[in-house]
């Protein structure tokens, strides 16, 4: 077979493989929601973070605002330190609520932000004071257990 | 009776020496075609002439094939999915499914099969009609000039043909899923999209279906250079070609996966 008819398929195939990871990259996966745009960061301490995992969504009104950058354990307050990234286009009143919230029954969880009424904005680094951990359902079992008992 | 004993315990001892000394000489022989493979990248016209012979000539059956998978991935995922009332969720599987897994590894089976066995019967008949003793003769080196563009030539390949592997079947995916069964279609391309990371799920199957590349052709080219010299014997290499091509990939598949995905991030 002539070299050129070789040449254009082999450069049509490499372009076709090369394009498919592009579609994989933007249309499968996430690149698309990669850094788009600026972000600031937001920690806040939580009692229990149950299945809470790194990059899991940070939700308002359901809308994805941010993601989860980073969970430790705190040494001076014996809890969960969550540090999140939000979009750099939402921002919150300072004293926003947020919440460990589970997506269905079994889904994935996730941080849900409920704005507060403050005139004041949470800025880059500033901690969210009022939070409220995961459900646990053993604990939540237990309490029904409890005061069941507590009834009779 | 104890000379039968001893007969059959040395037949053991051979057919373990034996494997062994094929083992090394295939590593002997992988170290060689990367060394002498300078050439395949000065004369980068070679290669390309394989790349059309490995990977352009398996697009369809790797094409179709993918279409198929997802169509049957889709079809499946909902069946199981919509009993939990989550068929939102059979765009995350079929995606997570092919990028992960089938996409590399299916594409590799594949591979070694249409063009594992093209290569390995392509030198082992070289080898048998002396063609590549003529080309040492002439003081052309078989290694270099036959062997490592083929080698090349499927290590380029290959990953190209698991992303279009993939690309096909999450299309077959969507089109059962969405067109035919009527899952919503926003909701299948973004539960997919928020599943499917690009550094842990993209990038780690390319970097599998890599490794496959190597894997196969590697073989390939040693069976085919390996092969006794005659028309059984190249067959025989053939049949090996795919076989092991075949057993490599999976098991290697499994040693990629633990080390990729541990379940916790």
């Amino acid at each position: 077979m002539q070299r050129t008819i070789i040449d254009f398929w082999v450069g049509l195939f490499v372009i076709a493989g090369i394009g498919a990871l592009l579609i994989l990259g933007l249309k499968v996966g996430n690149l698309t929601s990669y850094n788009t745009g600026e972000s600031y960061t937001l920690t806040g301490n939580f009692e229990n973070i149950g299945g809470l995992k790194i990059k899991a969504p940070v939700k308002s009104a359901g809308v994805v605002v941010g993601r989860v950058t980073d969970i430790q354990f705190s040494l001076e307050t014996y809890d969960a330190l969550v540090t999140m990234a939000i979009n750099a286009h939402y921002r919150f009143p300072k004293d926003t609520f947020a919440s460990i919230l589970t997506s269905g029954l079994l889904g994935e969880q996730y941080i849900g932000l409920s704005p507060g009424g403050d005139e004041e904005m949470l800025a880059e680094g500033d901690k969210i004071m009022k939070t409220n951990s995961a459900m646990v359902l053993e604990e939540m079992i237990g309490r029904f257990l409890f005061d069941k008992a507590a009834e009779d | 009776m104890p000379k039968r004993i001893i007969t059959s315990i040395q037949a053991i001892g051979h057919r373990v020496i034996d494997s062994i000394w094929r083992l090394g000489r295939a590593a002997r022989f992988f170290a060689l075609v990367l060394l002498k493979s300078t050439t395949s990248f000065l004369r980068f016209s070679l290669v390309i002439r394989e790349i059309y012979f490995v990977g352009v000539l398996s697009l369809i059956i790797i094409l179709v094939s993918g279409l198929f998978v997802g169509m049957v991935l889709g079809l499946q995922g909902y069946e199981t999915l919509q009993k939990y009332g989550s068929e939102s969720a059979v765009g995350t599987l079929v995606a997570l499914s092919l990028v992960r897994e089938l996409g590399p590894v299916m594409a590799a089976l594949l591979f070694a099969s249409r063009a594992g066995s093209a290569i390995t019967a392509e030198i082992g008949l070289m080898k048998a009609t002396e063609q590549l003793s003529a080309m040492a003769m002439m003081a052309v080196d078989p290694v270099a000039r036959v062997v490592a563009p083929r080698f090349w030539a499927g290590v380029i390949s290959m990953p190209l043909l698991a992303a279009l592997f993939s690309v096909l079947g999450v299309f077959g995916g969507y089109l059962v899923a969405v067109v035919f069964i009527g899952v919503d279609e926003g909701s299948f391309w973004s539960s997919m999209q928020n599943a499917v990371d690009f550094r842990y799920d993209i990038v780690n199957g390319v970097i599998k279906s890599c490794f496959f590349g190597v894997t196969v052709t590697a073989i390939a080219v040693f069976e085919g250079f390996d092969a006794p010299p005659t028309a059984e014997g190249v067959s025989g290499a053939t049949t090996r070609t795919v076989v092991t091509s075949a057993l490599a990939i999976l098991g290697l598949d499994f040693v990629l996966t633990s080390f990729m995905f541990r379940g916790v991030d």
